[in-house]
């Protein structure tokens, strides 16, 4: 079969004979995420163009830069909340539409309206079918088991009753990707999730994203400011910067002449004891500011 | 002094309150009440999760303001109660999109309506203890038709909340998934304000105006003290709703006060066990938690 290629990067696929493009009944799987010709502007700013990406299932594609280059409007494209102003986009060989059950979700961690009266396997559930309308006395075996599934694999069972308000932030986001995965998505949108989590917990949360994508083959589209937690589980990184981007594998992108280039200005990046460290890149340390306002 | 406690010395009375419950008036307010309990019971604990009391607050008083109209050109007290929520909920709904300037919205909006209202009742050339009780409520003044209609309206408040019920749920506790889930939080928003709209119409014939927030935001801010589960929150909410309501119009027969006063008062009670229970539980949790610490 054809394996599905970004025609904007020179290099070959970096996802190895491991990660299946194929579905577990062998049937072929349309890629996670295609791009075509991809335009986004709001009124005379414009955040990206002639963006082509193809994103195979189960890969992991980290996306960076600078707030206000347009990572959680990409976001809001797949989810079908913002329309593209150029170019097409397919999820899962579908065009983009709000409320695609193909799509996982898991936002930044905050507190949970503090909520006593919700716990975590009523957030999964509503993963599962908070959409729908009515009460939904139907299928409660079946949604039960489901969501008890979701729990385990991100070993939350023992907190599941817990009202949420009681709960540490990591725990918190452990729940956020049950209820992102509990529904079997193509496609694990991730919008800052480690934010405001300390180290142990950021490496938690991300290995168990990096495991989902591994086991059901879902791709994860990472949006993150920080790349070093993520950068053992990264096939491939976009790189948006002021209009432009990159796209391929974390050595590619993450080097001094490509970030240079993008940035239009010297900007250092070294390798230091594993973690790659990014020197002059505008914004990149800072403190970082949700960019949701500019939708 | 002497006359509350003389009121008092009868709410024991069971002969007299037995008596009573023969009246036709007093049983239609007695279904009123339970319609009422009803509704707000259910709507309670969203009310209190989407952060609307002020909200509630501020449609009651615009009910009130339609209320006191309709007194006025002599239509149907529940009519001109129901018009004046209703236009409360369109008018928070588009001046308080944003959810900064929401609170100052309700506070300009309720100030003026209220002295519109005060405005219409001193047009009104009736004796003054009638339009008290639309501030304060006056249950035995509910005629059997206003029973239909309440009944009717709280009808439909139920079955659009439990068509609503889920996405709606999803939206109060966890808005940015949901949006990214699809639910049309924009339409869900005005929606819900129009079933609070209606339902503290009709608790304004009730309880009154000024203390509707005892039907519609006490029951489930207690039911919410004592329990994780959004389900059990609810069912919680609509038995102390009702006892309120419902045990509140009991108490008051015999002694003949006010049925706010132990509406409120019964209301006030739950809520105040509640947080007592809610906090005993709130620490066995933790403490439960922090053993088996992540």
């Amino acid at each position: 079969m054809q394996r599905p290629q970004s025609s904007t990067e020179p290099t070959e696929h970096p996802t190895d004979g491991t990660r299946s493009d194929e579905t577990t009944n062998g049937r072929e799987r349309p890629p996670a995420v295609r791009l075509r010709d991809a335009a986004l502007s709001y009124g005379p700013r414009e955040l990206w163009r002639g963006l082509d990406l193809d994103v195979a299932p189960g890969e992991f594609l980290a996306v960076l830069g600078p707030n206000g280059a347009g990572k959680t409007s990409l976001l809001r494209v797949l989810l079908g909340l913002a329309p593209l102003s150029g170019g097409s986009v397919r999820i899962a060989g579908e065009p983009a539409h709000r409320g695609n059950d193909r799509i996982g979700y898991i936002p930044q961690q905050r507190s949970l309206q503090n909520s006593l009266t919700m716990r975590g396997n009523d957030l999964v559930g509503l993963g599962l079918d908070g959409h729908r309308w009515g009460i939904g006395l139907r299928h409660r075996a079946a949604r039960a088991r489901r969501v008890r599934e979701a729990l385990r694999a991100v070993e939350a069972t023992d907190y599941a009753k817990t009202p949420l308000g009681l709960l540490s932030g990591g725990e918190q986001q452990r729940l956020r990707i049950a209820q992102a995965i509990v529904s079997e998505p193509d496609v694990l949108l991730c919008d800052e999730p480690l934010l405001s989590l300390d180290p142990s917990h950021q490496r938690r949360v991300s290995e168990l994203i990096g495991r989902q994508t591994r086991t059901t083959g879902a791709a994860a589209l990472f949006v993150t400011h920080e790349i070093n937690p993520v950068l053992p589980l990264v096939d491939r990184v976009l790189y948006l910067v002021n209009g432009g981007f990159r796209i391929g594998t974390p050595d590619e992108v993450m080097n001094s002449t490509t970030l240079s280039e993008l940035y239009g200005t010297e900007v250092e990046v070294a390798r230091v004891g594993g973690r790659l460290v990014v020197a002059g890149a505008e914004n990149e340390q800072d403190h970082h500011v949700h960019e949701g306002g500019e939708a | 002094m002497n006359r509350l406690l003389d009121a008092l010395s009868r709410i024991f009375d069971f002969g007299l309150t037995g008596e009573l419950l023969g009246y036709p008036f007093v049983q239609q307010a007695l279904l009123a009440a339970a319609a009422l309990g009803l509704v707000s019971g259910v709507l309670a604990p969203l009310v209190v999760t989407r952060k609307m009391s002020f909200a509630v607050h501020g449609t009651a008083e615009l009910a009130f303001t339609g209320a006191a109209a309709a007194l006025l050109i002599g239509v149907g007290v529940t009519v001109g109660a129901l018009a004046g929520a209703v236009v409360a909920a369109l008018l928070l709904g588009l001046l308080g999109q944003r959810e900064t300037e929401r609170d100052s919205v309700i506070g300009a909006v309720l100030s003026f309506g209220l002295g519109l209202g005060v405005l219409l009742l001193w047009m009104n050339p009736e004796r003054a203890s009638n339009k008290f009780t639309l501030l304060v409520g006056q249950i035995v003044g509910v005629s059997s038709a206003d029973v239909t209609l309440l009944g009717a309206a709280a009808l439909v408040v139920l079955l659009v909340t439990a068509l609503l019920y889920r996405p709606l749920l999803f939206a109060s506790v966890d808005s940015e998934v949901a949006a990214a889930r699809g639910v049309p939080i924009g339409l869900l928003t005005p929606v819900f304000a129009l079933l609070v709209g209606i339902a503290t119409a009709l608790g304004v014939h009730v309880v009154g105006a000024l203390l509707v927030m005892a039907l519609m935001v006490t029951p489930g801010a207690a039911a919410m003290r004592v329990t994780a589960s959004p389900v059990r929150a609810t069912l919680l909410s609509v038995v102390f709703a009702e006892v309120a309501a419902v045990g509140g119009i009991l108490l008051s027969l015999a002694p003949g006060v006010p049925v706010s006063a132990f509406v409120t008062a019964v209301s006030f009670g739950i809520y105040l066990v509640c947080r007592v229970v809610g906090g005993l539980r709130v620490n066995r949790l933790t403490r439960g938690s922090s053993a088996a610490a992540v």
